[in-house]
């Protein structure tokens, strides 16, 4: 297995990491049981996310996806974030093996998530917006 | 703190001895003639091959040269054992093996299910052993091989084989025990032992990759694995590897010659286990004395192992871990969870397989490096209290 030299710096050298205290998106997907869980931190403000931060507990490609997922959201509005998938994070990082790329789906989960949690505190059903999110469940390995 | 290059992956595979290596040049420059012709250098890479084999007959305590076969390794070795065995039985069917073989073994056995052979895996405790109770309690008229290992390869514990290998020849089955960890490492007696069959490999103890040997007690008969040219006295066709075979036996007596290492190598292992359980929450695997000299393994809640493995990559040190992410599946390896330990803990699994030729400040380096990777990683971590230094749930 080798991790390419994006992914080894976004482990090293995690952008964004952290908690943002007064957040007004949160979502935490993944379980411990399977070696991963990712937690997004966004800040929301006129639909552009202006501050974003993560946790992640997880192997390294855990924690690169994270990283760069965080990167790619940052200053972009809802509705583009909405669009981020887990191919753009594993295109971002130069790729991930291929026993690694449940790791990018989570990361977009994550972020699916947190947005999730953004509309509900605005009293907006998500679920037609963002879809259903599995939150701290067992997710499935893709390969 | 200076940066250090420390090799800690010496279960995994060690660096080849400078007097093995040495040893191994005349015989693909000078001496390579194919040990099967006639003429005077191929007689002499024969005489080579025979001479490493009364050194790895003696280094095990073999009665004879001739119990020795060689292989291309360990995992070869673990297959003929297994697969040879079965091969011969017409009435038996049952194969008995511990929950913590490495897979060499485990596959092995249990692909011969499809040709209707039942196999059973004993429990270990939370130490790693298997209890003579339970191989007596497993024992069937139809056993006719049990196969256990003599150390594990992640948590380093070392199985009471004599007792074990005495409750297989009561009920009439062969036994043959994994050594590939423990060969070259601790004093391996295979008389002492009373085991029919041992598997070994030559680069666990600093000889050459792809090759290792099999001890076949006199008169244990076993089905050929690889037919062909009648190598090894008929039982293990291949051209024979012959610098490979001097180069592993060198490294071998190097290895066994003297054992007043082990004291200054348990110390070591001690202060770096116990230098590793100060960091809260974490816990040893394996036995706390019944171990390999050179492992020393441990869990660590609230990180996963591969993080820690890449962190201590980017100190220079060079280590493994049983978690799921660097197994390539969605469970952490058999080992840990056959000790009792649940998902999330054995995720955080960090194994140091330390060598001769580490020092004290190597360990203190490994210590302090270890500490500053999981506090990282802890802060960064989504079910870790930071603040009080605890798993928040």
């Amino acid at each position: 297995m080798l991790y390419s030299d994006k992914v080894m710096d976004h482990f090293t050298n995690p952008r964004n990491v952290g908690e943002i205290p007064d957040a007004n998106g949160v979502g935490m997907v993944g379980n411990a049981k399977c070696g991963d869980i990712m937690q997004m931190f966004l800040k929301i403000e006129n639909d552009v996310i202006v501050d974003v931060k993560f946790k992640t507990f997880g192997c390294g490609a855990a924690i690169a996806t994270s990283s760069m997922a965080t990167e790619l959201i940052k200053g972009v509005t809802v509705e583009e974030a909405l669009k981020l998938t887990n191919a753009a994070v594993m295109e971002a990082l130069d790729g991930l093996p291929p026993v690694k790329v449940h790791c990018s789906v989570l990361a977009e989960q994550a972020i699916r998530a947190a947005l999730s949690d953004y509309y509900r505190r605005q009293g907006i059903d998500p679920v037609p917006i963002v879809g259903e999110i599995k939150e701290e469940e067992e997710h499935e390995m893709e390969e | 703190m200076d940066k250090r290059i420390i090799y800690a992956d010496n279960a995994a595979t060690t660096k080849i001895s400078e007097k093995a290596l040495a040893a191994m040049l005349p015989w693909y420059t000078e001496n390579f003639g194919n040990p099967s012709s006639i003429y005077g250098r191929a007689r002499t890479a024969r005489r080579g091959i025979e001479a490493a084999r009364e050194t790895v007959a003696k280094a095990l305590g073999a009665a004879k040269p001739n119990e020795i076969y060689f292989t291309s390794g360990g995992t070869e070795s673990d297959d003929w054992a297994i697969k040879g065995a079965a091969a011969l039985q017409t009435t038996k069917k049952h194969i008995v093996i511990s929950g913590i073989e490495h897979h060499a073994i485990s596959e092995t056995a249990h692909s011969l299910e499809r040709f209707g052979f039942e196999v059973t895996e004993l429990p270990v405790d939370s130490c790693g052993l298997v209890s003579v109770e339970s191989l007596e309690k497993a024992m069937r008229p139809d056993t006719f091989l049990v196969s256990i290992m003599l150390a594990n390869n992640e948590i380093g514990t070392i199985q009471p084989i004599k007792e074990l290998c005495a409750v297989a020849k009561a009920h009439g089955a062969l036994f043959h025990t994994d050594a590939v960890q423990a060969v070259g490492h601790i004093p391996v007696n295979v008389q002492e032992l009373g085991v029919d069959m041992l598997s070994l490999s030559s680069h666990k103890f600093h000889g050459p990759q792809g090759v290792g040997a099999m001890y076949i007690r006199s008169g244990v008969r076993i089905a050929n694995l690889i037919d062909g040219g009648g190598q090894e006295r008929r039982r293990r066709s291949g051209t024979e590897n012959v610098a490979a075979i001097v180069g592993m036996a060198t490294a071998l007596e190097e290895q066994t010659a003297d054992w007043s290492r082990l004291p200054k190598l348990e110390a070591l292992r001690d202060r770096l286990i116990k230098g590793l359980l100060e960091i809260p929450y974490t816990q040893q695997t394996g036995h706390p004395t019944r171990r390999l000299p050179t492992n020393a393994s441990v869990v660590i809640n609230g990180i996963e192992g591969e993080g820690i493995i890449l962190g201590l990559d980017n100190c220079g040190i060079q280590a493994s871990s049983g978690s799921a992410c660097t197994s390539g599946s969605l469970d952490p390896s058999h080992v840990l969870l056959g000790i009792g330990l649940e998902h999330a803990v054995a995720h955080g699994s960090l194994r140091l397989s330390f060598g001769e030729e580490t020092t004290e400040e190597d360990i203190d380096y490994i210590i302090a490096s270890t500490k500053q990777v999981v506090e990282r990683l802890r802060s960064m971590s989504p079910v870790w209290d930071s603040v009080n230094n605890k798993p928040l749930k």
